[in-house]
């Protein structure tokens, strides 16, 4: 249920504390210091108050399974590392983060199980991808 | 909107194929083109609108150019054109945009044309990870998130939070291949049950093979016409009473994903034609995947939030008895899929009401909504929906 390493993704000025930031172990979201509103992905203005008072800040790198899938047919993944879990992670700073969770028995996965942040680096090693797994 | 001019689709055709091997993607646009002004009984002179979206088998990043490459291709003249692009949904939006320019006195005649190769192009629809073709989709792609992904994301987030269950969700199923049996063109003809879809392969826990659409080749087109071109056509006509569209998303990390942009959508089409729920004899619903359809019938206001398993249980779907039948077609469930259904989800709709459907599933439908989701509901995506009346209203 790995894919490592992960394809790079796609990296812009305004994305790229959070690709880099798993190389250091952090979880890297912004926060809007005018309204308060903590929001995933990455942007440059505050997705609600469209101002550029924004701060990336450390996530916990917790949070519980919001919903998921247990995919057992994805083109172009390979083969031996289906199935697939796929995953809306709510990190408990409130946002709701698509990502996979890794190293577990699907079976024990449920909507509401606690779960925590690793990283699995690009396959140009420049960056890392935010997976999660149930602890 | 009891002032406004009213205004029409006349004609309406699906392509007969679900396997174009032989043909280019605007060959099949041309052929549907070609129908849907037979059967409004005018030609392409008349034509001075046109709206499409999307040539899938050469999407490069430049969808907006898409009118352009099939005006050019047809050899339209005219003096309005859109290309907005929901995905499946956008040809609803083209039916709401062609209402709104012909009111304007933009143009009097609005060809909307759709056409698609997936099966024919091999492509791995709904198990394949989408393209990037933005920013945002890499997001998702480095997690090997397919449509089929997002969608089964969506029901399992419904069946935690409301219960619902796989026999519930093969209902819709059911109900749809109910239908199908009567489409002579229908992908799948079998009809099929609640045992048949629960014992279906899984390939996206919890969704199996057969909560899933059908992946075919194919296309349609409407003929969008003004009150005075209808005056002069010898053709039964269905009256466009109410568009509404929404975009949904993220929302920065706030997706709900047992919400649909539906919710607004439909409230906005039915405000605009001056009726509700409790009106719609008939419902054609965009129908990717079981759950879609479900959540659908929730967010336009056909029963409570959460509701919508139960309601579909007990065969309210199925034609011609059930409260609310759907997609009496087959929908893309089973009947045709290509890789856009909202065509195929209006044109249906217009069948029924102009009493043209398959004599074992036609309703007494004076009322009609046919409803888009295109995009995916666990990402972003774009709702509409068009609340249609008949003739005899």
């Amino acid at each position: 249920m790995t894919w490592e390493p992960r394809p790079s993704p796609v990296v812009t000025p305004e994305n790229e504390p959070y690709w880099t930031g798993g190389l250091d172990g952090e979880l890297r979201i912004q926060r809007c210091r005018d309204c308060d509103l903590v929001y995933v992905y990455p942007r440059a203005h505050c997705p609600d108050c469209l101002g550029d008072g924004v701060e990336w800040f450390v996530a916990s790198g917790r949070g519980t399974v919001y919903s998921y899938t247990v995919a057992h047919q994805v083109a172009g993944w390979p083969e031996a590392e289906l199935p697939l879990v796929n995953a809306y992670v709510e990190l408990d700073e409130g946002p709701r983060l698509m990502t996979n969770l890794v190293d577990c028995d699907p079976a024990d996965v449920a909507v509401g199980v606690s779960v925590e942040v690793r990283f699995e680096p690009s396959e140009d090693g420049a960056f890392a991808v935010p997976v999660f797994t149930p602890v | 909107m009891d002032t406004a001019e009213p205004v029409y689709i006349a004609g309406a055709y699906e392509h007969p194929t679900r396997n174009a091997p032989d043909k280019s993607t605007e060959q099949l646009h041309a052929e549907v083109a070609r129908g849907a002004l037979q059967d409004a009984g005018l030609s392409k002179a008349d034509v001075d609108g046109y709206l499409t979206a999307g040539v899938p088998e050469h999407e490069d990043g430049l969808p907006s150019l898409t009118p352009l490459i099939m005006a050019d291709y047809l050899g339209l003249d005219v003096a309005f054109a859109d290309s907005t692009d929901f995905g499946g949904s956008a040809y609803m939006s083209h039916v709401g945009h062609a209402v709104s320019a012909i009111r304007d006195g933009k143009c009097d005649v609005a060809l909307v044309t759709l056409a698609g190769r997936p099966r024919s192009a091999q492509q791995a629809t709904g198990t394949g990870v989408r393209a990037l073709t933005a920013v945002q989709d890499t997001y998702e792609r480095l997690y090997g998130a397919t449509t089929l992904a997002h969608y089964a994301m969506a029901a399992r987030r419904h069946m935690a939070e409301f219960g619902t269950t796989s026999e519930q969700l093969a209902e819709v199923r059911v109900a749809a291949a109910h239908h199908a049996q009567y489409n002579e063109h229908a992908r799948f003809r079998d009809p099929v049950s609640i045992e048949d879809v629960v014992g279906s392969r899984m390939v996206a826990d919890p969704l199996h093979l057969m909560d899933c659409c059908v992946i075919t080749d194919g296309g349609g087109a409407l003929v969008v016409v003004s009150d005075a071109v209808r005056d002069e056509l010898d053709r039964e006509c269905v009256e466009v009473l109410g568009h509404g569209e929404a975009i949904a998303h993220h929302d920065a990390g706030r997706i709900d994903l047992t919400r649909t942009g539906a919710v607004d959508s439909g409230r906005r089409a039915f405000a605009e034609a001056g009726l509700g729920p409790d009106d719609v004899d008939y419902a054609s619903i965009y129908d990717s995947f079981t759950i879609t359809v479900v959540e659908t019938l929730e967010d336009l206001g056909f029963c409570e939030k959460g509701e919508g398993g139960t309601f579909v249980e007990g065969g309210t779907l199925q034609a011609p008895d059930g409260d609310l039948p759907f997609n009496t077609d087959g929908g893309g469930l089973c009947s045709n899929h290509p890789n856009r259904g909202g065509m195929t989800k209006i044109i249906e709709c217009v069948r029924q009401l102009r009493g043209e459907a398959n004599p074992e599933v036609q309703v007494d439908a004076d009322v009609g909504v046919a409803h888009g989701t295109g995009g995916s509901i666990a990402t972003r995506h774009g709702s509409v929906t068009l609340v249609l009346g008949g003739e005899d209203r």
